[in-house]
């Protein structure tokens, strides 16, 4: 039977909306597209940000006196928790159609959203002011900001698309394209946590190393 | 298909593969929780050689990577649409290259100016 067959990536409609299920295929094969085409950008911000970290401290203080481990763990655990919530709230998108339980696994995912960023823009504020290590100190500070602001503007931008969707649904609800819209942002959410585990690991736990 | 056939079939296949993939859920977000945990008491609490740490991290983070394709992305290398899986290995292949890339011309070009 082909509409058992996986179509696309994230969770599949086959089994409670076949019709939609065959539909997904090209239209979530196209953000994927999309996904992959951000996944090289960040690698080749943090490529850069590697290069960076050893040549371009400059006078500058380096990633080991900047850095510590705390904050971008609970950071990490912020985003993992909301990975898995925005999971949940696919799961309502493909077997209950039940708007309020996926209203409130989205207020879960976006709150967890805000506490990250929140946090960042804490750290953002630590280095640029009590610090003394603003973007233009130094080569290195400079491509840690882009590449963390980078990924900052993503979370900040999924957020925004998630409120929208939250109003499309209200409005429309989930007989309409709504339905896939929800399924992208899913996709999307999950591919920024890629990109901070990367992050994480290259940035945080390689600084403390140095 | 009548109305009522059709319900019987959403209800059947609803409580089959509702459970099984709350389970794929549930087992991501404790496989990379767990990754993380690691990687972090690694470097925070191991004394082990620097380089060693360095490579488990990079490891732990790959691992990590991978279940993220694996449980929430719902990659699955048998089951997967061919396309999808094509177009990972194309962006590994450019990730690899630019990268690798890179690092070789800027860290060959700071030796020489040394």
């Amino acid at each position: 039977m082909s509409e058992n067959k996986v179509l696309h990536p994230g969770l599949n409609l086959h089994g409670t909306d076949p019709a939609r299920h065959s539909r997904a295929e090209t239209t979530i094969f196209g953000f994927w597209v999309f996904l992959m085409a951000d996944l090289v950008l960040f690698a080749l911000l943090l490529a850069t940000y590697g290069s960076m970290s050893v040549h371009g401290v400059a006078e500058g203080p380096g990633p080991g006196e900047l850095f510590d481990l705390k904050l971008p763990l609970i950071q990490t655990l912020a985003l993992l928790a909301s990975s898995l919530t925005v999971g949940l709230a696919m799961l309502h998108v493909k077997y209950r159609s039940d708007l309020r339980g996926l209203a409130i696994w989205l207020a879960a995912t976006a709150l967890l959203g805000l506490v990250f960023l929140a946090l960042e823009a804490l750290d953002f504020h630590r280095l640029a002011v009590t610090e003394n290590a603003p973007p233009q100190r130094s080569g290195f500070l400079s491509i840690y900001f882009l590449l963390t602001g980078t990924h900052w503007l993503h979370v900040a931008c999924g957020l925004i698309w998630m409120a929208v969707l939250a109003m499309q649904t209200a409005a429309w609800g989930l007989d309409s394209p709504v339905k896939l819209r929800l399924l992208r942002l899913g996709l999307y959410w999950h591919m920024l946590d890629v990109v901070w585990v990367a992050i994480f690991t290259f940035v945080y736990l390689f600084g403390a190393l140095q | 298909m009548t109305e009522d056939k059709r319900k019987y079939k959403l209800a059947e296949s609803e409580d089959l593969g509702r459970k099984e993939e709350l389970r794929r859920y549930l087992l991501g977000a404790a496989s990379t929780l767990l990754l993380t945990l690691m990687s972090f008491a690694v470097v925070a609490f191991g004394g082990v050689e620097r380089t060693t740490t360095l490579i488990t991290v990079s490891v732990l983070a790959l691992a990590q990577i991978a279940a993220h394709f694996r449980f929430f992305l719902h990659i699955d290398l048998w089951r997967s649409h061919r396309d999808d899986l094509m177009l990972i290995l194309f962006t590994t292949l450019i990730i690899l290259l630019m990268v690798g890339g890179t690092t070789w011309i800027l860290f060959d070009q700071w030796s020489r100016m040394m």
